[in-house]
C-alpha cells in the first residue's frame, strides 16, 4: 500500500492542495489544486521517489465545468509505485503551468496535449504543435472538433 | 588568402522525411560544424492517422484492428496491452483462462524476437552490414507465416480479443514454434559470429550515442534503451501482467550507455525470449480460450449459430458494445521497443471516452537529440537505430 503512503505524505504535507482521492481497479487518482502542480510535482519527485513520468494526457470533459482535466500518470521505479495526479483545467485560460523543470520526459508530452487538445503549459520552453503541421487550425481531440474534420460533410453512414 | 578566409559557422540541413536510415517518416533539422553534428530537431508526425480520435467513435472491440497499426512490427504486443487494459477496466483480469494467458506471453515473445530481427536487420544495413539483414529476414519471415497460420495475417494480426483470444491454435502450430525456437538460438550465434567481434562493427557503436542512466530516466526513455544505460527495469517482472510472473527469465541490463550496451541487451533479449517461448510451450494444456462473461467476450461462431443465448450475446456485443463501469485505469506492457501503455477514461458508454497511448517510440525520441549531440554525421544512422523507432506508433 505504498501508494496510499503517498497519499497520505502529499496531504499531510499539503493539506489545501489535495481536493480529492478516488480508487479504481487499484489506481489510486489524486485530484490536486492546479496552481500546486508543479510544487506537488517536484515534492513527488524530490521527496517521495517518483522520478518517473509515464505518461501525460489532457481530457476534453465538454459540458463540465471546468472544462478540461489534465493527467500526470507517475512512477516509482525504486518501490515500483503507480500515481496519479490529475488538476481541472477552465475552459476560459486553458493553461497549466508545466512540469518539464521537473521531468523532462513532459516536453514532448505537453506539446502534444497543446497540438491535439488544445491545452497550453505556462513557462514551457518549446511549446509548438507536435503531430500536425504548423498552421493546423484547431485542436482534433476536442469533443467539439468533428471526426470527420471541420470543413467536411459528416459521414453519414455507419460508424460503429 | 589568409586566415580571413576562415569562417566559424553552422550549416543547416535537412534530413528524411525521405531518407532510407530514418526508418519511416522522420524529418530530422541538424545543424552541422564541419561533420559534427551540433543539434537535432526531429520533425515528426508525418503518418498521424488519429487513432486516439478514432477510438472514441468506436466499440471497445472494434478499437482492437487499430492498435495493430501503431507499432506495425510488434502488433501482438499493441493487442495485448490493449486488450490487458480493457480487462483491467472490466475488472476481467481474474477471470482470464489459463491458456489464453500462457498463448498471449508465447505470442508475445514471438513477437519480441520479430521485432528485435528487424531492428538488428535494419541497424545493421544502416552500418554497412548487409549480409545480416538477410539473414535476420529470413528468420522473421518464419514468424510472419505463423501469424499467417494464425489469424489470416502477416502484419495486422488481430488476433488477441477481450477475455481470451479469437481463435484457438491451429493444429500443428506447436510443432512450428517448437522447431523455430530449437533453431533460433543458433541463428542468433551466427548474427554474433558476423558483427560481435567485427572491427568495424565495434568501432561504429562502441562510445556512440551515449546517454547516463539519470538522462535516460528524466526523458522517460523505456525499454532496451533504458536497460543499456544500466537501468534494471522491466515492466514483465517489475510490474507483472499476463502471468510473467511465473516465467524463468533473466532482464538484460548493461551499464555501458552507448549503442555496443544496447546492442548486447537487445541480443541476449532475444535468447531470453526464447527462453520464455519454450516454457510456455511446455506449459500449454488444452482449455478455454475465452473468459466466462458473456456480456463482455464475443462467444465463439458455433454458439453464435447454434444456442439462441450466443445468438443474442453477439448481436448485442456487435451492435451496440458493453458498457463497463465509469473510470480510469493505465496499464503499460513491456513491448520490444519499451512500455506501450493506455489510458482508458470510461464515462460508462460503449466507447471509450477518451484513450491515451503511451507510445514508447515516441518518449524514446525526444532522447535523439540529446544523443545526437557532439557525434558525427555518419553515426547518427546508428543513434537512429540504436532507439528502434516506428514511427506508427510515434505519429499514431
Amino acid at each position: 500500500m505504498s501508494e496510499n503512503a503517498a497519499v497520505s505524505q502529499l496531504s499531510e504535507k499539503f493539506p489545501g492542495s489535495v481536493l480529492a482521492v478516488t480508487e479504481f481497479r487499484g489506481d489510486t487518482t489524486i485530484l490536486v489544486k492546479k496552481e500546486e502542480i508543479v510544487v506537488l510535482c517536484t515534492f513527488l519527485k524530490k521527496e517521495l521517489g517518483f522520478n518517473f513520468l509515464v505518461d501525460l494526457c489532457g481530457i476534453d470533459n465538454l459540458g463540465q465545468t471546468p472544462r478540461y482535466a489534465v493527467v500526470y500518470n507517475l512512477r516509482n521505479l525504486s518501490s515500483k509505485a503507480n500515481l496519479r495526479l490529475k488538476v481541472l483545467v477552465e475552459q476560459s485560460t486553458a493553461q497549466v503551468d508545466t512540469v518539464s523543470g521537473v521531468w523532462a520526459t513532459a516536453n514532448w508530452l505537453e506539446r502534444e496535449c497543446w497540438d491535439l487538445m488544445g491545452i497550453s503549459f505556462a513557462n514551457h520552453p518549446d511549446l509548438r504543435r507536435i503531430l500536425l503541421p504548423a498552421d493546423w487550425q484547431g485542436h482534433p481531440l476536442r469533443k467539439d472538433y468533428p471526426l470527420q474534420g471541420p470543413d467536411r460533410e459528416p459521414y453519414q453512414g455507419r460508424l460503429s | 588568402m589568409g586566415h580571413a578566409m576562415v569562417k566559424n559557422e553552422t550549416m543547416t540541413i535537412n534530413m528524411g522525411p525521405q531518407h532510407p536510415s530514418t526508418h519511416g517518416v522522420l524529418q530530422l533539422i541538424l545543424e552541422l560544424d564541419g561533420e559534427i553534428v551540433k543539434k537535432a530537431t526531429p520533425h515528426i508526425g508525418f503518418l498521424h492517422r488519429g487513432i486516439e480520435k478514432l477510438s472514441e467513435h468506436r466499440t471497445y472491440h472494434q478499437v482492437i484492428p487499430l492498435t495493430d497499426r501503431l507499432d506495425y512490427l510488434a502488433p501482438m504486443h499493441n493487442n495485448l496491452g490493449y486488450v490487458l487494459a480493457v480487462e483491467k477496466l472490466l475488472g476481467l483480469t481474474e477471470a482470464i483462462p489459463e491458456r489464453a494467458k500462457v498463448v498471449r506471453v508465447m505470442l508475445a515473445e514471438l513477437t519480441r524476437i520479430k521485432s528485435h530481427l528487424v531492428w538488428l536487420a535494419c541497424h545493421a544495413l544502416d552500418i554497412g552490414a548487409m549480409t545480416v539483414f538477410i539473414y535476420c529476414f529470413r528468420e522473421r519471415e518464419r514468424i510472419m507465416d505463423m501469424y499467417e497460420k494464425l489469424s489470416g495475417a502477416r502484419m495486422t494480426s488481430n488476433y488477441f480479443r477481450i477475455g481470451g483470444l479469437s481463435a484457438d491454435l491451429p493444429a500443428g502450430f506447436e510443432q512450428d514454434v517448437r522447431s523455430f525456437i530449437d533453431e533460433m538460438p543458433g541463428h542468433i550465434d551466427t548474427y554474433e559470429g558476423l558483427l560481435t567481434g567485427n572491427k568495424i562493427w565495434q568501432k561504429r557503436l562502441q562510445g556512440v550515442g551515449t546517454i547516463s542512466a539519470k538522462d535516460a530516466i528524466d526523458l522517460g526513455v523505456t525499454g532496451p534503451s533504458l536497460r543499456g544505460s544500466g537501468v534494471d527495469w522491466d515492466l514483465r517482472r517489475d510490474l507483472p501482467y499476463s502471468g510473467y510472473e511465473t516465467y524463468d527469465f533473466k532482464v538484460a541490463v548493461d551499464a555501458g550507455c552507448d549503442t555496443w550496451a544496447r546492442y548486447k541487451v537487445r541480443l541476449i533479449e532475444m535468447r531470453e525470449s526464447v527462453k520464455i517461448v519454450r516454457q510456455a510451450l511446455d506449459r500449454l494444456k488444452p482449455g478455454p480460450i475465452l473468459a466466462d462473461a458473456p456480456k463482455v467476450v464475443l462467444p465463439p461462431k458455433k454458439d453464435v449459430v447454434n444456442s439462441i443465448e450466443g445468438l443474442i450475446h453477439h448481436f448485442k456485443i456487435i451492435s451496440e458494445g458493453f458498457k463497463p463501469e465509469a473510470g480510469e485505469i493505465y496499464l503499460g506492457v513491456e513491448n520490444p521497443k519499451g512500455e506501450v501503455g493506455f489510458f482508458i477514461v470510461s464515462d460508462g458508454s460503449p466507447r471509450p471516452y477518451r484513450m491515451k497511448i503511451r507510445p514508447a517510440s515516441f518518449v524514446n525520441l525526444q532522447a535523439l537529440p540529446k544523443m545526437a549531440e557532439g557525434q558525427m554525421l555518419a553515426d547518427l544512422v546508428a543513434v537512429i537505430g540504436t532507439l528502434d523507432i516506428v514511427l506508427g506508433e510515434i505519429d499514431r
